[in-house]
C-alpha cells in the first residue's frame, strides 16, 4: 500500500491508523498468521496499532500480546500465565534509554566502577534473553537512542562518565550478543532516532503524559523497522534488483552520447554520483542479491555502456540483461519466468516514474523506486526494507554464482535435440536423506519461503522444526542437489507423518531453481524405499490451492497417485499404493557421490 | 480563522481519527459521547488535532479539557 511504503507519511498514518487497517483488511490477501509478543518499557498501543498496519501490508496477520506498562522485564523473567499461554512466535522487547536504570552518579567514579554499571545494566537484559529462551522463537530487542542532553557537551561522547559513552557502550554489548545468538534481533531505534532528528524524537511531553518513550510522531519509524524485521524473518525479502540503464546506472543516454559521451566515474559531479551509485548497488550483490538489467536500449549498446572503463558494475554482475525495444513489464516478467522467481520479489529502479508506473501497474506486488537525483534511489532503496537482512545462509552468498551458473546451463540445454540427454550431460548427483541438525535452519527458511513448488504452503518455525525433527512419528527428507556447473545447496523438503501403514505428506516443496530436472522424483523414489522399510504401504497427498502454487496442482498426478477428493477450492487428496512403485527419477545419481557431501 | 470554519476543520479530524463519517461535534461533545473514545485514542486524537492547526497543546490543557468546546477556544487563541 502506497501509505505505507517508505517515505510514508508519519502523521497521515497515526491519524487515518482505523481507515488503513479497514483498507488492509478489505483487500483480500493471503496473509500468514503470527503471535506477537510485545513486552515494553514505555508505552506500545500506539506502536503496536501500527506495527499491525505494516505487518498486514506485508502479508502477515499479527495477534498481540502486550505486558502491562514497564512490566517487560517481569513477564520475561518470571512470566505470568495469559504470557505463558499466548505461546509467542516472535517477541519484541520495546525498551528505550528511559528503561536504563543507573548511569554513573559522580565524577569521581573509576573507570572500573562505570564498566561494573554497563556490565550490570546488560546482564540485566541478559537475564531476561536467556529466561525467554524457553519460548523458543526470535526475539527482537531495541537498542538505546542517544541521549538529547549533554551536560558536558561534546565530552559526553567520550568521558567515563558521560552518557553517551554509556549507551554507546551498552549498544556494542547489544551487538555483540546479536552477533553470538541466532533468533536474536536489533531494532536499530538509535538509527532511527539519528534519521528521525533527536530534537524532534525525545519530545519529552510524550513521556510526562502518556509514557511514550518518543514523540508519537516518530512511532511509525519504530513500526514499521520492526515489520521490516519480522517479514525478513518470515521469508518476505525481495530477491532481485531490476535496473534501467540510461540515467539511472549513468548520465547520458548511451545509443546517443556513446561510450565516451555518458557520465560515470569521477570526472563530474553527475559521473561521480552515478559511480557511487554503481557502488551502492554492488553493496546488496555481497549478501546475495541478484541484479538485472531492463533497459530500452539495443543489446550491443547496453554492453558498451556496462564496459566503460570507470564503471563499477559490469555484465557479470547481472544474472540476466534485458536490453531491448519491449515493453519493460514484458520484459521483466520474462525475467521472472527464466529465473524462475516470481516477479514480486523484483523491485525495478527507473528515472523515468512513467516506466514505474507501467511496471507497477502490470505486474501486481512489483516494488519500484522512481527518483530525481539518483542518490534519492540509493536511500529509498536502503529504507525500503526490501533486503533486510536477518539470516545469511551460506546459499545466500552463493545465490548469484547459482543463478549465473543456471544461465550456462540453460545456453547448454538448447544444444541438444533430446531433453533426458541434456538431463544426463548435466551429470547430476543428490543427497537425499533425513534431516540434520546443521540444516534445519535452511529447512526451517525454505518452508518459509517457497511459494510455487509447494503442495501445502505449511510454514514452520523453528520451534516447530525443531519438534518434527525430534518426533518418531515423522519421516523426513531433505534433498541436496548438485551438478556439473555447482552446487545447488539444499532445493528440497518432504515431511510426511506416519499413521499405521499410511504416510500423510504434511509438506512438499522445492526449490523453482530446479525445475524440470526430476529432482521430485528422485525425492519420491527416495521417500517410497523409506516407507517401505518401515512398512508404510499407502501415501497420501494433499494439494492446497493458494494463488501461487498453480504449478503443481496436477504433481500427484504426474506422480501417479489416485485421486482422491477433489474440493469445490481448488483442493484435491491424492493416494498412492507403493507395492508395485517404480523408481521414477533416470538423470540424478543419489546418495552415491563422495565429494557433494562434504558441504 | 472563525469559531464556524474551526468547527468544521475540527469535525474533518475526528471523522478521519475514529473513522467515522456520522460524527458532529459541538461544543458540548465529550468523550463519552464517541465510542471509541477512550485515553489511547485521545493522544492520537490530540496529535491529529495539533497537526491540522499547527499548535501544541500544553500539558495542562490535555488532561484539563472538559469538552470540545474548550477545545476550540485553545484553538481559536494559538491555531493556525
Amino acid at each position: 500500500m502506497k501509505e505505507l511504503t517508505f517515505p510514508f507519511d508519519n502523521s497521515y498514518i497515526i491519524k487515518n491508523k482505523k481507515k488503513i487497517k479497514k483498507a488492509l483488511l478489505n483487500n483480500n490477501s493471503v496473509r500468514i498468521k503470527k503471535k506477537i509478543a510485545v513486552l515494553c518499557g514505555s508505552t506500545a498501543n500506539d506502536i503496536v496499532s501500527a506495527l499491525e498496519l505494516f505487518l498486514l501490508d506485508y502479508g502477515i496477520e499479527p495477534d498481540f500480546y502486550i505486558s502491562e506498562y514497564n512490566k517487560y522485564w517481569e513477564d520475561a523473567v518470571f512470566g505470568n500465565p495469559e504470557f505463558e499461554d499466548f505461546q509467542p512466535d516472535i517477541i519484541i522487547i520495546h525498551t528505550t534509554s528511559r528503561n536504563i536504570t543507573e548511569f554513573p552518579e559522580s565524577f569521581s567514579e573509576s573507570k572500573d566502577s562505570v564498566n561494573q554499571k554497563i556490565n550490570s545494566q546488560f546482564e540485566k537484559f541478559c537475564q531476561m534473553w536467556e529466561k525467554l529462551e524457553r519460548f523458543k522463537c526470535p526475539v527482537i530487542q531495541n537498542n538505546f537512542e542517544t541521549p538529547l542532553l549533554r551536560p558536558t557537551g561534546n565530552a559526553d561522547f567520550w568521558e567515563v562518565h558521560g552518557k553517551t559513552f554509556f549507551i554507546n557502550s551498552l549498544n556494542m554489548k547489544l551487538a555483540e550478543y546479536a552477533q553470538a545468538h541466532e533468533n536474536f534481533y536489533i531494532n536499530d531505534i538509535n538509527y532511527l532516532a539519528s534519521c528521525f532528528g533527536l530534537e524532534k524524537w525525545h519530545d519529552s511531553s510524550y513521556w510526562y503524559m502518556y509514557k511514550y518513550a518518543m514523540s508519537l510522531n516518530a512511532v511509525p519509524e519504530v513500526a514499521y523497522s520492526l515489520a521490516c524485521i519480522i517479514k525478513s524473518i518470515y521469508g518476505k525479502n525481495k530477491k532481485l534488483i531490476a535496473l534501467d540503464l540510461d540515467n539511472t546506472l549513468w548520465g547520458g543516454v548511451i545509443g546517443d552520447d556513446g561510450q565516451e559521451g555518458i557520465e560515470i566515474g569521477h570526472e563530474t559531479a553527475e559521473a561521480e554520483a552515478f559511480e557511487e551509485f554503481q557502488r551502492s548497488i554492488k553493496d546488496y550483490k555481497k549478501f546475495g542479491v541478484l541484479l538485472g538489467v531492463c533497459s530500452k536500449n539495443d543489446e550491443s549498446n547496453a554492453l558498451l555502456g556496462l564496459n566503460h572503463p570507470e564503471t563499477v558494475l559490469t555484465p557479470d554482475d547481472f544474472v540476466s540483461i534485458k536490453a531491448n525495444w519491449n515493453p519493460k513489464d514484458q520484459n521483466l516478467m520474462e525475467m521472472s519466468s527464466e529465473l524462475s522467481l516470481l516477479p514480486e520479489s523484483f523491485v525495478f529502479i527507473d528515472d523515468n516514474p512513467a516506466e514505474c508506473h507501467i511496471v507497477e501497474s502490470q505486474i501486481s506486488g512489483i516494488s519500484t523506486i522512481n527518483f530525481t537525483a539518483v542518490q534519492e534511489a540509493s536511500y529509498k532503496l536502503s529504507r525500503s526494507g526490501f533486503f533486510e537482512l536477518t539470516k545469511l545462509s551460506s546459499d545466500d552468498l552463493k545465490r548469484n554464482d547459482m543463478y549465473i551458473a543456471n544461465a550456462k546451463r540453460e545456453s547448454q540445454k538448447k544444444s541438444f535435440a533430446d531433453y533426458s540427454e541434456y538431463l544426463l550431460s548435466l551429470d547430476m548427483n543428490a543427497v537425499i536423506e533425513d534431516f540434520k541438525p546443521v540444516y534445519l535452519q535452511r529447512i526451517t527458511q525454505l518452508t518459509n519461503k517457497s511459494n510455487q513448488f509447494n503442495l501445502t504452503t505449511k510454514r514452520y518455525s523453528d520451534t516447530d522444526m525443531q519438534k518434527v525433527f525430534e518426533s518418531d512419528r515423522y519421516i523426513r527428507l531433505y534433498g541436496r542437489l548438485s551438478d556439473r556447473f555447482g552446487d545447488n545447496g539444499i532445493v528440497s523438503v518432504v515431511i510426511g507423518e506416519k499413521n499405521n501403514d499410511n504416510l500423510s505428506i504434511d509438506l512438499w516443496l522445492m526449490s523453482c531453481r530446479v525445475l524440470k530436472r526430476e529432482m521430485e522424483y528422485a525425492m519420491l523414489d527416495t521417500l517410497v524405499s523409506e516407507c517401505k522399510k518401515q512398512n508404510i504401504r499407502t501415501i497420501t497427498g494433499y494439494y492446497f490451492k493458494t494463488p501461487k502454487n498453480n504449478m503443481v496442482s496436477e504433481l500427484y498426478k504426474d506422480f501417479g497417485f489416485d485421486l482422491v477428493k477433489k474440493f469445490e477450492n481448488g483442493d484435491s487428496v491424492w493416494k498412492l499404493d507403493i507395492s508395485d512403485y517404480k523408481n521414477l527419477n533416470h538423470a540424478i545419481k543419489i546418495n552415491e557421490s563422495e565429494c557433494i557431501s562434504n558441504g | 480563522m472563525d469559531k464556524k470554519n474551526v468547527n468544521e476543520r475540527l469535525n474533518k479530524v475526528f471523522r478521519d481519527v475514529f473513522d467515522d463519517d456520522s460524527i458532529t461535534v459541538n461544543d458540548s461533545t465529550t468523550s463519552a459521547d464517541i465510542e471509541d473514545w477512550d485515553s489511547i485514542e485521545h493522544i492520537t486524537l490530540i496529535d491529529a488535532v495539533e497537526h491540522e492547526f499547527k499548535m501544541r497543546f500544553k500539558m495542562k490543557e490535555v488532561s484539563g479539557m472538559k469538552n470540545v468546546g474548550e477545545m476550540i477556544s485553545i484553538i481559536l487563541e494559538r491555531g493556525k
